[in-house]
């Protein structure tokens, strides 16, 4: 593949991931934020794949593999059973500003983007320009945690920020060291089945996967 | 004959061109959706009928009408074929070609809003005056978006001018631009806008709940209301040649290149063609929103926009 | 050949502590793994003190006498508090507090966090030191949740997310320290290894690790509980069962600045300025005065505690921060005290809201009329996390103060009125509790106090005289850290 192309199209998958994190931020609906979720790591797969090709970096191909078989397969896969046995399908999260979100979620492209200028000018990868997104994704991100009173939508944020991660470094450095990669996999496996069962001791007490009931530890 | 005739010649022909095909493009759609929802459809030629029906009565005005109800209708026909008479549909170098920028283009469009909305205002209905305010509505938010889509492009060809965006992007080589494809999006969302298609208006009923454009204009009548109907027809042709123009440029003539215009013919009527079919599955396939959803429809459109600027910066593409 | 002892026992026996299950001996057993590991640790750390650094396995591992020395301290802190968690977990499940279910997975989880400690601690690798430090949050959170109440529930979700997002912040800069380690020593897992980064320190960019080490601080920061980070620390301390209090306190803390530490010394090499230590300096006091402003307003015992371990924590961060051999001595020796002193107290607080039943500190009183130990031990404790001679954190603190008046004079009022706030809110609700009056019977099984004494005895020996060569060690590691 050439080194221009796969440039162009690593840029148009880095913008897809960037609309999809808007589209989270966005998102009211439990069920479609999975979805959404799932595709992120479909287009974030893509995206290591065309980087494996066009640099011919052998453990590149493993991480997409391992993105494909975590986030694309099994993270929404538990996710979907969680919220089907928490009876919390059709969820709606109606405590959203839409608009100002946006602007703020703007704010931090823009805030992204200046951080990530140094970082660039110093990277020799093909997808140095990515690493704005990439640091924007993880922002937004977290802005969706913030703007989420819900369990499962927090849940869901966190997984993306990871997403965010592993595109800083894969456009950064062409991936972190497999053994890492690995160890951060695993990490986030673990950290979804303990979460999972920390959602059904969460509805047994509460009745309910809404956090507002759990605003009560505050120091007066 | 000489280069300058030429272009004249061309220009002119341009510009009957966008006027006549203008309904036809609107029949197609209209044709499109009927099939669309399993509908025979009155066929692509009903427009035109329809304006001929309507030139042949007598016009019925309010008593209280002033003559800026009167004019209205000539001002919003004028405004929208100077606008699409300068977007290069079928040439780039067209010697009205630098009026065609693209500020000037949302003024024109800005100009004639202001007119119908004062128009509707003028009799003093409530209905027209509940279209005027909603158009408004509608309007402060797609205008700046437009604006942002229109910007997203000049900056990749560092200019305003159309015809100059147009050879930019037509002309050199293939590149994909993801900020483009955010660009594309917010358009056609905005497009959807302003030219009262569904989910932000309907434009075949008149129901006060979520009408629009109709609301503006229901006291208008014979060859005044032919007039708008026509203009809005124009309208919707010019946004999509504006469209075509920014995000699929190819095919288009050189003026005076009378040999390559019978290639760029094909080309916008196939691209037309595509469009309208479009646009039909668009409409067909998407509900009417609440009229106060409005505003969250084209905040998205504003934010897709400002995304695709923010990511010719990021990723400088 | 120990390090493998040392990782392999605590992972072992979190898997035979999950697997057989929760029987009358688990508790024993999880004492005997705990004290295997500490076994591990002193043979490791003899050998350190006697042949220096070394690394093993292909330098996945590396330990020399900065990160020995709190290998050392880990283990002890997790043998101690596994023998106080012994009586305790039964007073609990003898209240029906908890349930065999409950039991097994805390004394499984209890080892793999030992583990993720160990693990962050020897590995050279600092990718690996964030799966580490990242796996240890997983397994407190369901400790911290262990009782199934609201609070405990809240406080445990809070723990997740703040960890969490701290966390991929700190991940963030182990990404940007990354590509920069990869522009000097090429691509590949050896990039990430401490001792090849710190081989090239001066080579790497200092823009990128000026950028990585904000990250990795705000990070591993928000583990250590730097205010204005700290919001979960208190809760999770309140909440979750005293002997995750005391390990939280006693070790994750630590090990989370040693993590910051460790970034520091590449930061300072690469940038060859004191950025990175006057941003510890400033979240260092920062943490020290709003600690002791929250402190007096507390009214639960473990909060009141947690908000102290803030402050603690907050010193030892300036202490680094300042640098130099005799700021960083005293760090490490406060490191040491302060985990010593307050899992004693919370061991002593443990087994006096089991006797009471409560948390809250105005229904806490004359502990030392019901169980003079627990009176005592809790007395002391406190006397000596607030910082009286002749107990160790005395020593540390007059040493820390005296560099700051040397180097930073503004910051040492700032300090001492805060350590002053501080004292006057610990003692004042503290003495009350122990010699107050009281009409409370006595606990079902008794309370295992021996812990409490032998850290408290400890930090009286650290106080008074520092054996030569806890010193000569102390000395190594400051040689290493300090510039």
């Amino acid at each position: 593949m050439s080194v221009s192309l796969s440039g162009q199209l690593i840029n148009l998958l880095a913008a897809l991931l960037l609309l999809i994190a808007f589209a989270m931020l966005s998102q009211r609906r439990v069920l479609s934020l999975i979805n959404l979720f799932a595709w992120q790591g479909v287009v974030l797969t893509i995206s290591t794949l065309v980087v494996a090709m066009s640099t011919q970096q052998q453990h590149l191909y493993y991480s997409a593999a391992l993105t494909l078989v975590l986030k694309v397969i099994i993270l929404p896969w538990i996710l979907h059973r969680l919220i089907r046995k928490l009876n919390v399908k059709w969820d709606v999260e109606t405590l959203i500003n839409i608009p100002t979100t946006m602007l703020v979620g703007i704010m931090l492209v823009i805030f992204a983007f200046n951080l990530a200028l140094p970082i660039t000018q110093l990277a020799g990868t093909i997808t140095r320009s990515t690493l704005g997104i990439a640091i924007a994704i993880v922002l937004l991100s977290f802005l969706m945690m913030l703007t989420r009173r819900k369990a499962i939508p927090q849940v869901i944020g966190f997984l993306a920020m990871e997403n965010g991660l592993f595109f800083a470094a894969t456009s950064a450095t062409y991936g972190m060291p497999l053994v890492v990669e690995l160890g951060i996999a695993l990490d986030v496996l673990v950290g979804m089945f303990i979460l999972g069962i920390f959602f059904f001791q969460i509805r047994e007490t509460f009745d309910s996967l809404d956090l507002r009931h759990m605003e009560k530890l505050k120091d007066e | 004959m000489s280069a300058q005739l030429s272009g004249i010649l061309f220009q002119l022909f341009q510009s009957l061109l966008v006027v006549a095909i203008a309904p036809l493009l609107l029949g197609w759609v209209n044709q499109c959706r009927a099939w669309l929802q399993n509908r025979s459809g009155a066929g692509v030629l009903q427009p035109y009928r329809t304006l001929r029906k309507l030139f042949h009565k007598d016009a019925v005005i309010a008593h209280n009408a002033s003559p800026l109800f009167r004019v209205t209708p000539y001002i919003l026909f004028s405004c929208m074929w100077l606008a699409a008479g300068v977007v290069p549909v079928l040439a780039t170098d067209l010697p009205f070609s630098p009026a065609a920028d693209v500020i000037a283009l949302v003024g024109i469009f800005a100009l004639a809003r202001v007119f119908i909305a004062l128009a509707a205002m003028d009799i003093g209905t409530s209905f027209g005056t509940l279209g005027a305010r909603r158009e408004m509505l509608v309007a402060f938010l797609a205008e700046p978006a437009l604006l942002m889509v229109f910007f997203t492009a000049s900056l990749i060809s560092h200019s305003t001018q159309l015809p100059t965006i147009v050879e930019a992007l037509a002309h050199t080589q293939f590149t994909l631009y993801p900020s483009m494809a955010f660009a594309a999006i917010a358009f056609v969302m905005i497009l959807l806008a302003e030219n009262a298609r569904i989910p932000v208006d309907n434009p075949t009923t008149h129901l006060e709940l979520t009408m629009i454009h109709e609301a503006m204009i229901l006291e208008y009548s014979a060859r005044h209301l032919a007039l708008i109907e026509w203009a809005s027809s124009i309208k919707l042709l010019a946004y999509t040649t504006i469209g075509f123009a920014l995000f699929v440029p190819y095919g288009i003539a050189e003026a005076g290149n009378w040999a390559a215009l019978p290639l760029a013919l094909i080309a916008l009527g196939v691209k037309l063609v595509a469009a309208g079919a479009g646009l039909a599955l668009l409409e067909t396939i998407s509900a009417k929103m609440r009229i106060f959803r409005a505003p969250e429809f084209l905040g998205t459109a504003f934010l897709l926009a400002v995304l695709g600027m923010l990511i010719h910066f990021l990723l400088g593409a | 050949m120990e390090i493998l002892w040392l990782l392999g026992m605590p992972l072992f026996g979190g898997i035979f502590l999950a697997t057989v299950g929760c029987r009358r001996f688990a508790p024993e057993v999880n004492a005997v793994f705990s004290f295997a590991t500490f076994i591990a640790a002193a043979v490791l750390t003899t050998r350190i003190i006697n042949d220096g650094p070394i690394t093993a396995f292909d330098e996945q591992f590396f330990i020399d006498s900065f990160n020995v020395f709190l290998v050392a301290l880990t283990a002890f802190v997790a043998f101690t508090t596994s023998l106080f968690s012994r009586p305790y977990m039964r007073i609990e499940q003898h209240h029906g507090r908890l349930t065999i279910n409950m039991l097994r997975l805390y004394h499984s989880m209890y080892q793999l966090f030992t583990f993720t400690m160990l693990l962050a601690l020897t590995t050279n690798n600092m990718g690996i030191m964030w799966v580490a430090m990242e796996a240890a949050t997983l397994t407190t959170v369901l400790l911290v949740s262990l009782y199934r109440t609201p609070a405990s529930l809240e406080a445990a979700w809070k723990y997740f997310i703040l960890c969490g997002v701290g966390i991929a912040q700190a991940l963030f800069g182990t990404i940007l320290l990354y590509f920069a380690a990869e522009r000097v020593l090429g691509p590949g897992g050896d990039s990430l290894l401490w001792t090849h980064l710190n081989a090239v320190k001066t080579q790497l960019e200092p823009t990128v690790l000026s950028l990585a080490f904000v990250f990795l601080l705000v990070g591993y920061g928000t583990k250590v509980g730097l205010a204005p980070l700290h919001n979960w620390l208190p809760d999770a301390h309140a909440e979750g069962p005293t002997p995750v209090s005391a390990v939280l306190s006693g070790l994750l803390l630590n090990v989370a600045l040693y993590a910051v530490v460790r970034s520091k010394v590449l930061a300072d090499g690469a940038l060859g300025t004191n950025f990175a230590g006057n941003l510890m300096m400033g979240f260092g006091l920062l943490s020290v005065v709003v600690a002791a402003f929250f402190l007096s307003r507390q009214k639960d015992v473990k909060r009141m505690f947690a908000y102290s371990s803030i402050e603690h924590m907050g010193l030892v961060t300036f202490a680094f921060g300042m640098g130099g051999a005799v700021a960083t001595f005293a760090g490490l020796l406060h490191m040491t005290v302060h985990s010593l002193t307050k899992s004693a107290i919370f061991f002593a607080v443990g087994h006096a809201t089991q006797t009471t039943g409560t948390q809250l500190m105005e229904n806490i009183r004359g502990l030392i009329k019901q169980s003079p130990t627990i009176g005592w031990g809790l007395m002391l404790g406190t006397l000596a996390i607030l910082g009286m001679p002749p107990f160790g954190v005395f020593a540390s603190e007059f040493l820390i103060l005296t560099t700051a008046m040397h180097s930073h004079p503004w910051a040492t009022p700032i300090l001492l009125l805060a350590l002053g706030v501080a004292f006057a809110s610990i003692f004042a609700k503290v003495q009350p509790m122990v010699f107050g009056e009281t009409d409370l019977p006595r606990l079902p099984h008794p309370p295992a106090l021996v812990p409490v004494f032998v850290h408290l005895a400890l930090v009286l020996l650290l106080g008074l005289f520092i054996p030569p060569y806890l010193a000569g060690w102390y000395q190594q590691a400051a040689a290493l850290l300090g510039k």
